[in-house]
């Protein structure tokens, strides 16, 4: 009896099972498809960016804060050159290689053709035209914390820049980093817009150097070590990294640095001003290029900066 | 007493002859010659910045010390030196010896530039200071790595 009914019970068993799998399954990549769906920047606050009456005299400012010009324009490039955004220089990484694209306004080569809401969803959601995620590499985790008025300044002062024609092949990314819906995945692990520190007080100055170096100048990007993912180690906050190129290390800029601790903060702003150290080495490697840019703000932003980077949690 | 005596003097020696070996190897050399193009440049940046007054005859030396570090530092990159002594040199010397001796040349001749009609005050300095100065960047940006 229990021999002749086993064996529909057990098929029926193994039915259900396999009915819940697949259930569960498709739940699975429902969710897997929810969470890695691209989310654009909100309706009102894409209307809020269009409203503003943009000034490209002053997104230049916002330009050399954001430093634009140390990956897209060409390497070793100097004086006006670093105004012509052509792209093409190679970032090497555990996920493999990204092509910096041109961001020149070229029409066809460049993003001439953008509108405001696309750039907006690109800087601050990390969407390209089209909907698809756009890589890390391109530093929309730290630029998240920009103000409106400092997107709305910076794609009118891009406008004013020279086009370029150059154009360049693809990301060469190993599988499965290649597909770009898994991004979806890594946003929802390591993107927000809260603050990296939290300020005990009030302080315009140090408000300011928080804004540029968390935001804009996305310092953290490099100078903080990340996870087998790509995450920012948060709790590691500008502790110094590998050099992602190689060989060296990207220094550990915390009040608690053994390189750095002895530094003032007139000393950081002397060193982001002119490129020199206390004990006049100069700077190197891709810090060249950010010093470059940090030359060109006005003092009191270099200051602002060198003041947030005394009072962060030192490691 | 004597074989007390024998063994300090053989130690003395070798100890000796480390110095003098370490302080020959390109590495140490190299380094030694840099540090001397920052202290020449810290002179200079001290006036520049108005922490010292304007003393032309030590911003010659400073140009002079420029120049002649500079011109012995690209023959102290043998093969066999691209490690140790704590080196801070990138491969990226040994892949482009050219571009770098090029890099070492330009610093030279534009310090000699200097030299041959020398700032007369500090306005002279402020002038030259920056241009000369890029050259450090422009070098270390592709041919230093730090270690640390």
């Amino acid at each position: 009896m229990a021999a002749a009914n086993g064996r529909p019970v057990a098929k029926r068993r193994v039915r259900l099972l396999g009915g819940l799998a697949v259930a569960a399954l498709i739940a699975g990549l429902g969710v897997f498809w929810a969470v890695t769906a691209p989310r654009a920047v909100s309706a009102e606050r894409l209307a809020a960016i269009e409203a503003i009456e943009a000034d490209p005299a002053r997104g230049e400012r916002v330009f050399w804060a954001g430093g634009c010009a140390s990956c897209h324009a060409e390497k070793e490039a100097s004086g006006d050159d670093r105004k012509r955004l052509s792209g093409g220089l190679r970032l090497t990484s555990d996920f493999g290689t990204f092509v910096v694209p041109n961001i020149s306004p070229h029409p066809d080569a460049g993003i001439g053709q953008w509108t405001l809401d696309q750039f907006s969803n690109a800087m601050l959601a990390g969407i390209a035209p089209g909907g698809s995620h756009l890589y890390p590499s391109f530093p929309y985790a730290s630029y998240v914390r920009m103000s409106d008025q400092d997107i709305a300044d910076l794609f009118a002062h891009i406008k004013t820049l020279p086009a370029s024609d150059a154009t360049h092949p693809d990301h060469e990314l190993k599988f499965p980093f290649s597909w770009r819906r898994l991004l979806g995945g890594w946003k929802f692990l390591f993107f927000d817009d809260a603050p990296r520190t939290e300020l005990a007080d009030g302080d315009a100055q140090l408000q300011r150097g928080q804004y540029l170096v968390e935001g804009p100048g996305h310092c953290g990007e490099c100078h903080t070590p990340r996870n087998l993912l790509g995450g920012l180690k948060t709790d590691q906050w500008l502790a110094g990294a590998p050099n992602p190129e190689g060989e060296g290390r990207v220094p550990n800029i915390t009040p608690g640095s053994p390189s750095l601790k002895s530094w003032s903060a007139a000393d950081i702003a002397y060193y982001l001003e002119s490129g020199f150290t206390p004990d006049f080495d100069s700077v190197g490697g891709s810090m060249v290029a950010v010093q470059k840019n940090m030359a060109e703000l006005p003092s009191a932003d270099r200051e602002a900066i060198a003041a947030y980077l005394k009072t962060v949690p030192a490691r | 007493m004597k074989l007390r005596l024998i063994f300090t003097a053989a130690a003395f020696g070798i100890g000796c002859a480390t110095l003098a070996f370490a302080a020959d190897e390109p590495q140490k050399e190299r380094q030694e010659l840099m540090k001397g193009v920052g202290g020449a440049t810290g002179t200079m940046a001290k006036m520049v910045k108005g922490e010292e007054p304007f003393d032309q005859a030590a911003v010659i030396a400073a140009l002079e010390t420029i120049s002649a570090n500079v011109e012995k530092f690209p023959e102290l990159f043998p093969e066999g030196s691209e490690t140790g002594m704590e080196t801070e040199a990138a491969p990226a010397i040994w892949e482009n010896m050219e571009d770098f001796r090029a890099k070492a040349d330009k610093l030279q001749s534009d310090a000699d530039a200097i030299l041959a009609d020398p700032p007369a005050d500090l306005d002279g300095l402020k002038a030259v200071f920056g241009p000369l100065t890029k050259n450090c960047g422009a070098c270390h940006e592709t041919y230093r790595i730090k270690k640390s």
